[in-house]
């Protein structure tokens, strides 16, 4: 009984026909793509970006080269070189991240105690020549100053989950 | 004004004078040739875009759309970006034949439209073997893909240009039985008069008493052309791309071409010989007259339409069949159900049952 | 030189270059190919004198099916062409001596040469046919009436052929495993996987 069953089953093209259906179906359902230059998804508060260094308000970097966030670094992308500075606070000479190793996965903003080190909401960024990958203490420096509001807000977003 | 056109006129007509008689019926058909083959090129590229802008939506999204208003430009620049490329040939492969290789592909898919009535008529060449001659053309095309695959010293493309040899070889044995079911039912093997054969509205197509073959021509119609489910020849996952796996630039394009222009083929051929071709489906239902009941080149088009979405269709629907999987279903499934039914329309005819019975009973 | 004329020569220089390709490409594999162009324009000729049934069954039998299959099994061979090649002259009056002599048959087939018979000008002294004309259907009716005993005899053969060659070829071997998809596709959970309801046990 059930071979006659199937008999029938396989050739009257039965699942075939279902499976026809439902891509039929979907043929018609309204379309989910995002039109990305003109459209854009909403961002998590938490998302990680191109990276940034913060300062305080009244513009001293809050960087104190404790090397925590090169240490986290499963990537061993971070570099830092630290000085004394003329006031006698420790200071880094040099904070690169290779953008070619972070694999951004957030653990130096996790480990930095003061916050300095943030990924930002940064996602369109390109590199014309080798070399230019390395984000430099400047540049980091830069970006945050740039974005500082937004990067704040970031915080005070997530904190309340923290 | 009007004394110019008449100028030109003239003077066109003496040169058309000048060419011997032979040469000018050459110069028709080169004429004629162009007139079908251009129309087929600009629907073979639209197909692609027909493809992507369908399978994209059926996975809910909405394919190309950058590339002019709505991406209809999208073929021509695919077009234009593979014809700048280069066509690279590697070192220890052969070289005439790896370039001789999608030239063999492309030209039994294009010779084959010879033969197509397009309507009452509108046909390059009306010869009475035409089902036999498109059947040998579409058996040929499958030495493109074999020689590519050779030619290319590569393993991956051996593997593909074997599969698609036993597979081709193996459907094209249903398909030509499946033919066999059509030539019994109208008595010719010229294509005008199997359309002609099928008059008389809905009822009176093929694909009613013809039902089996119909869906065995078909299947192995998709199967011929190496289109999902059964593209065991490009078979991404397992061989990279099969037989082009080694081809860029314009070759890489005409391998397409031929793949998709024997989409087409396949599909005004089902039409042809299942549904009438140019016979309106609503012949005898509306009043004598009207439009819809009349029959036209577009009835023909539309149908081969649904015949190309459906090829599409699949694509987007089916996994890819395993090879033992082809195989089984070529020649223990196909080739017995033909035969079967083969005999059964026999029985028919012979007791005059089916829509044939008038017309075949003087042949 | 009408085009008539003009396609004839072309296709028989194709066919004449093409079968001398055949005996004297050292690859196998261009060989095979030579032969399929051998194949096509002889059938081109065919259709040239009104016989298009059987150049379009030429085509569709031996360019379609046959020469894929020859192509297939050539391709596979690792074959030492060097090794191949040896003996060429030895073998040469041999070969000849059979070529000759299947000359000779044709011709005595044929009939007298001349260029009556052979040629493009033997294309005009063929019996011309009217539109209407139908070679398959000719065909047909002779295969179907005078012929029909040799016919079936030979359609017979053929199927005690096949058969044999697949009886020949079939082994089963024990020891490979095989996969029956009609089983597989009627495979349920249910017959795979059994849920069995136990109560929870504390072991102590």
């Amino acid at each position: 009984m059930s071979a006659i069953k199937h008999f029938i089953k396989s050739f009257s093209f039965w699942e075939l026909l279902q499976g026809l259906a439902v891509t039929g179906k979907y043929l018609f359902a309204p379309k989910i793509t995002v039109q990305y230059p003109e459209e854009r998804t909403p961002m998590s508060p938490r998302f990680r970006g191109l990276h940034a260094q913060r300062r305080y308000a009244n513009g001293e970097e809050r960087c104190i080269a404790c090397k925590m966030c090169e240490a986290v670094c499963p990537a061993l992308a971070i570099t830092i070189d630290s000085e004394e500075r003329e006031d006698g606070t420790r200071r880094t000479t040099r904070y690169d991240i290779d953008l070619f190793k972070c694999i951004y996965c957030g653990f130096c903003e996790e480990a930095c105690p003061v916050d300095a080190i943030v990924e930002t909401h940064i996602f369109e960024y390109h590199f014309e020549e080798h070399g230019t990958q390395i984000m430099t203490k400047e540049k980091l420096l830069e970006i945050g100053d740039k974005y500082e509001a937004e990067i704040a807000a970031n915080k005070q977003a997530d904190a309340a989950y923290r | 004004m009007n004394e110019m056109i008449d100028n030109l006129l003239t003077t066109g007509l003496e040169i058309w004078n000048w060419f011997p008689a032979d040469w000018q019926t050459l110069l028709l058909i080169l004429g004629k040739i162009i007139l079908i083959l251009v129309p087929l090129m600009i629907c073979v590229a639209y197909i692609t875009y027909a493809e992507r802008k369908i399978i994209g939506y059926m996975q809910i999204r909405i394919g190309p759309n950058r590339v002019g208003p709505r991406g209809w430009l999208q073929p021509i620049a695919d077009a234009m970006k593979l014809l700048f490329k280069e066509v690279i040939i590697p070192t220890k492969s052969d070289k005439y034949l790896f370039l001789i290789a999608p030239v063999l592909a492309i030209m039994p898919a294009l010779a084959a439209w010879a033969v197509i009535p397009f309507d009452r008529g509108v046909v390059l060449t009306d010869v009475n073997a035409g089902l036999l001659y498109v059947l040998a053309l579409t058996s040929i095309g499958v030495y493109g893909v074999i020689i590519a695959g050779w030619a290319s010293n590569s393993k991956y493309a051996i593997l593909s240009s074997l599969r698609v040899g036993a597979q081709i070889v193996a459907y094209e044995i249903a398909m030509g039985f499946a033919l066999v079911g059509v030539v019994m039912a109208s008595g010719s093997l010229n294509m005008s008069d199997i359309v002609e054969g099928q008059a008389g509205g809905m009822s009176s197509w093929y694909i009613w008493p013809l039902l089996p073959l119909f869906f065995v021509y078909f299947i192995s119609g998709v199967a011929e052309t190496n289109r999902a489910p059964f593209d065991v020849a490009e078979g991404e996952s397992e061989i990279v791309a099969g037989f082009h796996v080694e081809y860029s630039g314009m070759a890489f394009a005409v391998f397409f071409l031929a793949e998709y222009a024997n989409i087409i083929l396949i599909s005004s051929l089902t039409a042809l010989l299942f549904l009438g071709g140019w016979l309106s489906p609503f012949e005898g239902l509306v009043e004598a007259g009207h439009w819809l009941g009349a029959s036209s080149f577009f009835w023909f088009f539309a149908k081969a339409c649904f015949f190309a979405f459906c090829f599409l269709w699949f694509r987007a629907t089916f996994p890819r069949y395993r090879y033992d999987q082809i195989m089984r279903l070529g020649w223990k499934v196909f080739i017995p159900v033909t035969i079967v039914w083969l005999f059964v329309e026999g029985l028919m005819i012979v007791a005059e049952v089916g829509p044939w019975a008038a017309s075949t009973g003087a042949v | 030189m009408t085009i008539t004329d003009f396609l004839f020569f072309a296709f028989a220089g194709a066919t004449i270059m093409a079968a001398l390709g055949v005996v004297t490409s050292r690859n196998p594999v261009h060989s095979a190919l030579f032969l399929v162009l051998t194949f096509f324009s002889c059938s081109a000729i065919w259709l040239m004198l009104e016989a298009e049934f059987l150049a379009i069954t030429l085509v569709l039998v031996y360019v379609g099916a046959v020469m894929v299959l020859f192509l297939f099994v050539v391709m596979m061979l690792d074959i030492n062409v060097a090794k191949m090649r040896e003996g060429f002259v030895s073998y040469l009056p041999i070969g000849g001596l059979f070529a000759f002599l299947m000359l000779a048959v044709m011709v005595y087939v044929v009939g007298p040469v001349g260029p009556d018979v052979m040629g493009a000008a033997a294309l005009d002294n063929a019996v011309q046919h009217g539109p209407e004309y139908s070679n398959t259907e000719e065909l047909g009716k002779i295969l179907y009436t005078d012929y029909v005993l040799a016919f079936e005899i030979a359609a017979i053969i053929l199927l005690v052929a096949i058969i044999a060659a697949i009886a020949l070829t079939l082994r089963r071997r024990p020891t490979t495993k095989y996969q029956t998809p009609s089983k597989q596709i009627k495979v349920k959970s249910a017959d795979r996987l059994k849920v069995i309801k136990s109560d929870a046990e504390v072991l102590k």
